[in-house]
């Protein structure tokens, strides 16, 4: 069986979870396997939660449990390496989110099975996995391969068509797990919330950087296009480093990952760190007042000058 | 205590990225330190400067070259380096392997790792590494304060950020943000030359890597990069915005 591990937000199945059942589907595909999806669902209060994935998967596990309150790598890497064992699973797929990413190799370790990481692409055939992946801040697509009974494989956000619920819902079962005691406490959290569209979940976002001179600019300009276009807000490193925007609006290396439909840069330079985060959208529109900036070389659309001018112009526009 | 700083050596990010037999060709190009390994190195420096008694072993493996990385770690101040050299290219997980065997011989009881690795984008090392000691880790690390065993901070989260708490040993992982790293004084660079680099082979380690590299391949996107001029700002919005709705039909 293929286990995915569920990401959720907010009481709602996240989009990443519905890709990670593509890619599982995908993979099975003419690969002489067992391609019965088990979906795993691990926290507290998430009866909905189960409910919503059990339409479009094989068998939904849920461990819900006060334990499982609060995200620990430990304790996630303890309970999916328990249940892949258990279920005799030959494929793990994990979010490639920042907490996925982070407990998978602890998985990968505990089964003493080969990591995929991120991979935009997945095929099996026989005991062989074969995947693709980006690397070099996103430039080179790289092939890798792993032959082995069991592995386990993180799924880039974004980049699978998400799968579509069935009309019946599998069957729940509840299941015990031996879970060792978090090391890591958190003692606070600062959770940043927007009333916009998630960033990753977006079909346009529109980005600021420095050039667009201060925090207010960035409402003035950016926030404004982006409530004409019902799109999310992203930000550079540059600018939530100089404390105009909160860090989950981050785009870029050390930031998040996007892929929309359109990607609308505002006084953006385009160094590869915050290329890295978004030069896969589909359509790259640039503004800048200079036209030897790195971000006009992927841009499809863009204009050569001042935000302070064109950005209310374009507003204008749009209202006509 | 003992502090280890996983070191890896990648091309620098202006660099362009060429492919010669399925893999990039890192030839004649500027390789440097990963940034984000260089928070890790200043982090270990300003935790000793703090008053904690600590020495600082910079850890690498890879290829001969790799040791100018180590040099640059050392130059910035740490007090050793081992490399454990290898031409084969290793995974995260199987480079785990080697840094956790090293940090139990050298009864390390804190190792830092980069957030993402600038190559291979890859998140995994700092939390196999944990799994392998049994350790626990904190990844994504924004501050950092070490009082006695207690090390306490502020991490980066799936949204936000959250305030943690953690008995050593640990591992961190680092990124930009966490400090300003140090640039190498002359004196310094000087003084590393005679800093010891020792050597070690990859055999035995016992080290079987489960992942192979096929290919790597630029992929780069077509774009239409159709840029106008923006001097008259009414007139090019016009455009751009007729462009978005009637051409791309990525607007309303
Ligand atoms: C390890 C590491 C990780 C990093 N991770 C990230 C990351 O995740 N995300 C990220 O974004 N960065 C990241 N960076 C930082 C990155 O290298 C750049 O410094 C940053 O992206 C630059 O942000 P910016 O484009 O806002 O600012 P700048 O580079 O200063 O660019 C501002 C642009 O605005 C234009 N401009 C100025 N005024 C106007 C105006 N009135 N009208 C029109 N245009 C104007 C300028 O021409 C310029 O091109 C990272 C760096 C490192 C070392
Ligand atoms: N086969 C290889 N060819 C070229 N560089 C390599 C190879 N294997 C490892 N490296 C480099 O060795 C260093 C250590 O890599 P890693 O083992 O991934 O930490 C990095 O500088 C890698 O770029």
């Amino acid at each position: 069986m293929i286990l995915v591990v569920v990401e959720y937000a907010n009481g709602k199945v996240s989009k990443s979870t519905w890709e990670m059942i593509t890619a599982a589907q995908d993979s099975a595909k003419d690969s002489g396997r067992d391609a019965s999806i088990t979906a795993l669902v691990l926290g507290s209060n998430v009866a909905a939660i189960a409910a919503e994935v059990a339409k479009a998967v094989d068998q939904v596990l849920v461990a819900d449990l006060p334990a499982l309150t609060q995200y620990d790598p430990e304790l996630w890497s303890a309970a999916v390496a328990q249940i892949a064992t258990e279920g005799e699973a030959s494929l793990v797929l994990i979010g490639g989110s920042r907490s996925g990413r982070e407990y998978s190799p602890r998985v990968a370790i505990k089964l003493d099975a080969p990591l995929l990481e991120d991979v935009i692409t997945l095929k099996a055939a026989g005991e062989t996995l074969t995947a693709q992946r980006y690397t070099y801040l996103a430039r080179v697509t790289e092939t890798i391969e792993a032959a082995a009974p069991i592995a386990v494989v993180t799924i880039k956000p974004g980049v699978f068509n998400p799968a579509t619920p069935k009309a019946e819902s599998a069957e729940q079962f509840d299941v015990d797990l031996s879970l060792p005691t978090p090391r890591l406490k958190i003692t606070d959290k600062t959770v940043e919330r927007t009333s916009r569209v998630g960033l990753t979940e977006a079909e346009i976002v529109v980005s600021g950087g420095r050039g667009v001179g201060s925090a207010e600019g960035f409402t003035q300009y950016v926030e404004a296009l982006a409530d004409q276009l019902g799109a999310a807000v992203g930000a550079t490193r540059a600018i939530v480093d100089a404390g105009w925007r909160p860090y989950s609006e981050q785009v870029g290396q050390t930031g998040k990952t996007v892929q929309p439909k359109t990607y609308i840069a505002i006084g953006i330079s385009g160094a590869v760190q915050h290329l890295s985060g978004m030069n896969k959208s589909k359509t790259i529109v640039a503004i800048n007042r200079d036209a030897e900036a790195p971000i006009f070389k992927i841009a499809d659309y863009g204009i050569v000058g001042d935000v302070t001018q064109l950005i209310p112009a374009i507003l204008t526009e749009l209202k006509k | 205590m003992r502090i280890l700083t996983y070191i890896r050596q990648v091309l620098d990010a202006e660099e362009s990225v060429h492919i010669a037999n399925h893999a990039v060709a890192l030839e004649n190009s500027k390789l440097v330190m990963d940034t984000m390994d260089e928070y890790g190195v200043e982090e270990a420096l300003r935790l000793r400067e703090s008053g904690i008694e600590a020495e600082i072993v910079a850890v690498a493996v890879g290829p001969a070259r790799v040791q100018d990385a180590l040099r640059t770690a050392l130059a910035m101040g740490a007090d050793r380096a081992i490399h454990v050299e290898t031409d084969i290219r290793l995974d995260a997980i199987a480079v785990s392997k080697v840094l956790s065997q090293l940090a139990t011989q050298e009864q390390a009881t804190l190792i830092f790792s980069g957030g993402q690795q600038a190559d291979w984008d890859s998140h995994a090392l700092a939390a196999a590494t944990a799994e392998r000691l049994q350790w626990p880790q904190v990844t994504w690390t924004s501050a950092l304060e070490l009082k006695g065993t207690t090390l306490t901070g502020k991490h980066d989260a799936d949204e936000g950020s959250e305030f943690f708490t953690l008995e050593l040993p640990a591992v961190v992982t680092t990124q930009q943000g966490l400090n300003e790293p140090r640039y190498p004084t002359l004196p310094n660079i000087m003084k590393s030359k005679k800093k010891e680099m020792r050597k070690e082979s990859l055999d035995q380690f016992g080290v079987t890597p489960k992942l192979k590299f096929v290919t790597a391949e630029v992929q780069v996107k077509d774009r239409l990069n159709k840029i106008l001029d923006g001097k008259d700002a009414p007139a090019a919005a016009a455009q751009l915005v007729d462009l978005l709705r009637n051409e791309a039909r990525v607007i309303a």
